[in-house]
């Protein structure tokens, strides 16, 4: 038996230890583009901040490596022929599987505006990205950001710890429109610009200037014009769909799977940023970018590979990320609409975040501690902490295990209502009768 | 986890030091070593939050080094059942 997974992200390796787990003679063979393997990618914005080195991104070492005694081509897959189950690899070679993994992750979306392709235009995909603004972060020099979501944040806050001036462009009016409340944004943009951040809101580039085939500016629809040394973009990801796409796999926004994580193929998968998950409870096949799910998934689906019939149940998305310097938990519902500097999906975000159904809002504090509930009927179906995190845990608890909240629900909404105490009171007594 | 332990994300050293360990929720960890990155003594820290272990290593000096960095809240002080019997 022969397993072939594509892509050595967190969703490939952890497809690994789940087949090794239970398959301990069948071959696996493991297949990346990426010339350093498996690393945290979100890592790479500690990276970019100095909290982290890059050797400290890679959280496996050889021994654990050789447990899970696989074989590692580094080697793009060019084509999948279903009907003779081979790969096509960039160096001519033919693979043959016998289960197949793909788990190629998502790419960040290009500018496409005239100028993209000039030295200092960058993203943060992989290492090599972060060691390219590494490279041209010097103190002193001038960077802009655009786009929006986690990354944008991630890019401005590792340029500010380097000494780069940072001009931060939305598009839209405001920061993470269809994730964050006004108020939650306000709070970020206030901390942007008290770390000296220039924002500047409704300013789209049309052009990306050059000299000698450098950045040196870019011009803006409205005519203006703003000098800088280098221009960072985060306005979204797309799944790494084309494999599937050619091979003629059933495909919507990323790899259509059921929550076998099978694609219309049954001997083959997909796990991570390029699956579009079905999910029993909602009928709904939704898209995320976060590190968890992709691990989850990629389990589940090594399991299915060795043919255990394991049902991945989608949790509910999380991700705590720092905005601003400004830690804030994300759970389950919380936003709805479109923003307008991102294109679909970003990093570390979930389509459900924007699925939210009929909820009222509760929300206490209004410094930079804050909470803010979407209080369903009986449960709560979503939470934003920022700033103290005391509530994160206990939150993602009563949201992820849905829990009746119908006790508290007129002291949630009460006008006034000190939702941290209505909370802490509810869990600990949750805690002590469960 | 005890009741005890639910908003006591950080812990005294002084409490922990003889009676805690440090627990992670592997949910809500992205692997960046940040935490292993700041261990003065090399533990694996984010091995541990990968499968999901406490940190019970005989080594652990429980400065809080790794709980006070990870940007996550992945890591907590838990007390041990010892401690919570005699302080109950
Ligand atoms: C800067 C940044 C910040 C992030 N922040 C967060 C966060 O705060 N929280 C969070 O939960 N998540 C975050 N994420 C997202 C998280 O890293 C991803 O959800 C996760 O890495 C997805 O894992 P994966 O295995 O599906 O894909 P990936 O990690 O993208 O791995 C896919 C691999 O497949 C390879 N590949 C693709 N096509 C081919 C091919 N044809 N042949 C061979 N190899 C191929 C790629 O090179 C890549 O190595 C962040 C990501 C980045 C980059």
């Amino acid at each position: 038996m022969r397993y072939a997974i594509i892509g050595t992200g967190v969703a490939g390796i952890s497809a690994v230890e789940a087949i090794r787990g239970v398959d301990r003679s069948g071959e696996i063979v493991m297949l990346g583009d990426d010339p350093h393997g498996y690393y945290s990618r979100p890592g790479l914005a500690y990276l970019l901040t100095g909290e982290v080195q890059d050797k400290s991104l890679f959280p496996k070492t050889r021994e654990e490596y050789a447990k899970l005694n696989f074989v590692y081509k580094k080697n793009r897959v060019l084509e999948i022929d279903r009907t003779a189950k081979t790969l096509q690899l960039d160096d001519r070679s033919l693979l043959s599987y016998d289960k197949l993994l793909i788990a190629t992750g998502a790419f960040a979306i290009p500018l496409t505006v005239p100028g993209a392709n000039l030295q200092g235009v960058m993203k943060l995909d992989h290492l090599e990205d972060a060691r390219g603004i590494l490279k041209h972060a010097k103190r002193g020099r001038t960077a802009i950001v655009v786009g929006g979501g986690i990354t944008a944040l991630e890019l401005t806050e590792g340029l500010l710890a380097r000494g780069v001036h940072v001009h931060y462009l939305l598009r839209g009016t405001r920061y993470w429109s269809n994730v964050l409340d006004e108020h939650e944004s306000r709070i970020v943009e206030g901390r942007l610009q008290a770390e000296g951040v220039t924002l500047h809101f409704r300013s789209e580039v049309q052009e990306i200037l050059g000299r000698s085939g450098k950045v040196i500016g870019v011009r803006l629809l409205d005519g203006r014009t703003m000098k800088c040394d280098m221009l960072a973009y985060a306005v979204g990801i797309k799944p790494r769909i084309d494999l599937a796409q050619s091979a003629d796999l059933a495909i919507d926004r990323g790899i259509l799977v059921n929550e076998y994580l099978q694609t219309n193929d049954p001997d083959v998968y997909a796990a991570g940023d390029v699956a579009q998950v079905y999910d029993p409870l909602t009928g709904r096949s939704v898209l995320d970018s976060l590190w968890s799910p992709a691990r989850e998934q990629g389990y589940a689906a090594g399991l299915n590979m060795v043919g255990k019939h394991k049902p991945y149940i989608k949790t509910v998305p999380l991700n705590v990320t720092r905005l601003a310097g400004l830690t804030t938990t994300i759970i389950g519902a919380v936003g709805n609409g479109r923003d307008e500097d991102l294109v679909g999906i970003a990093r570390g975000d979930s389509e459900t975040w924007r699925q939210l159904p009929d909820a009222i809002v509760a929300q206490s504090g209004f410094d930079i501690n804050r909470v803010r509930l979407l209080v369903g009927e009986n449960h709560l179906i979503g939470a934003v902490v920022m700033g103290d995190q005391k509530l994160s845990a206990p939150l993602q608890k009563i949201i992820a295990e849905k829990i009746n909240i119908s006790s508290i629900r007129d002291g949630l909404l009460r006008k006034d209502a000190k939702i941290a105490d209505v909370i802490v009171d509810f869990w600990l007594h949750h805690l002590v009768t469960s | 986890m005890s009741i005890l332990n639910v908003f006591k994300t950080n812990a005294s050293r002084r409490t922990t030091a003889s009676v805690g360990y440090v627990v992670p929720d592997s949910y809500r960890c992205v692997q960046c070593g940040i935490c292993n990155y700041n261990c003065p003594i090399n533990i694996d820290v984010r091995g541990h939050a990968w499968r999901g272990e406490p940190v019970k290593h005989s080594e652990c000096l429980t400065c809080g080094e790794c709980v006070a960095r990870c940007p996550r809240g992945v890591l907590r002080f838990e007390l041990t059942d010892l401690f919570i019997e005699s302080a109950s």
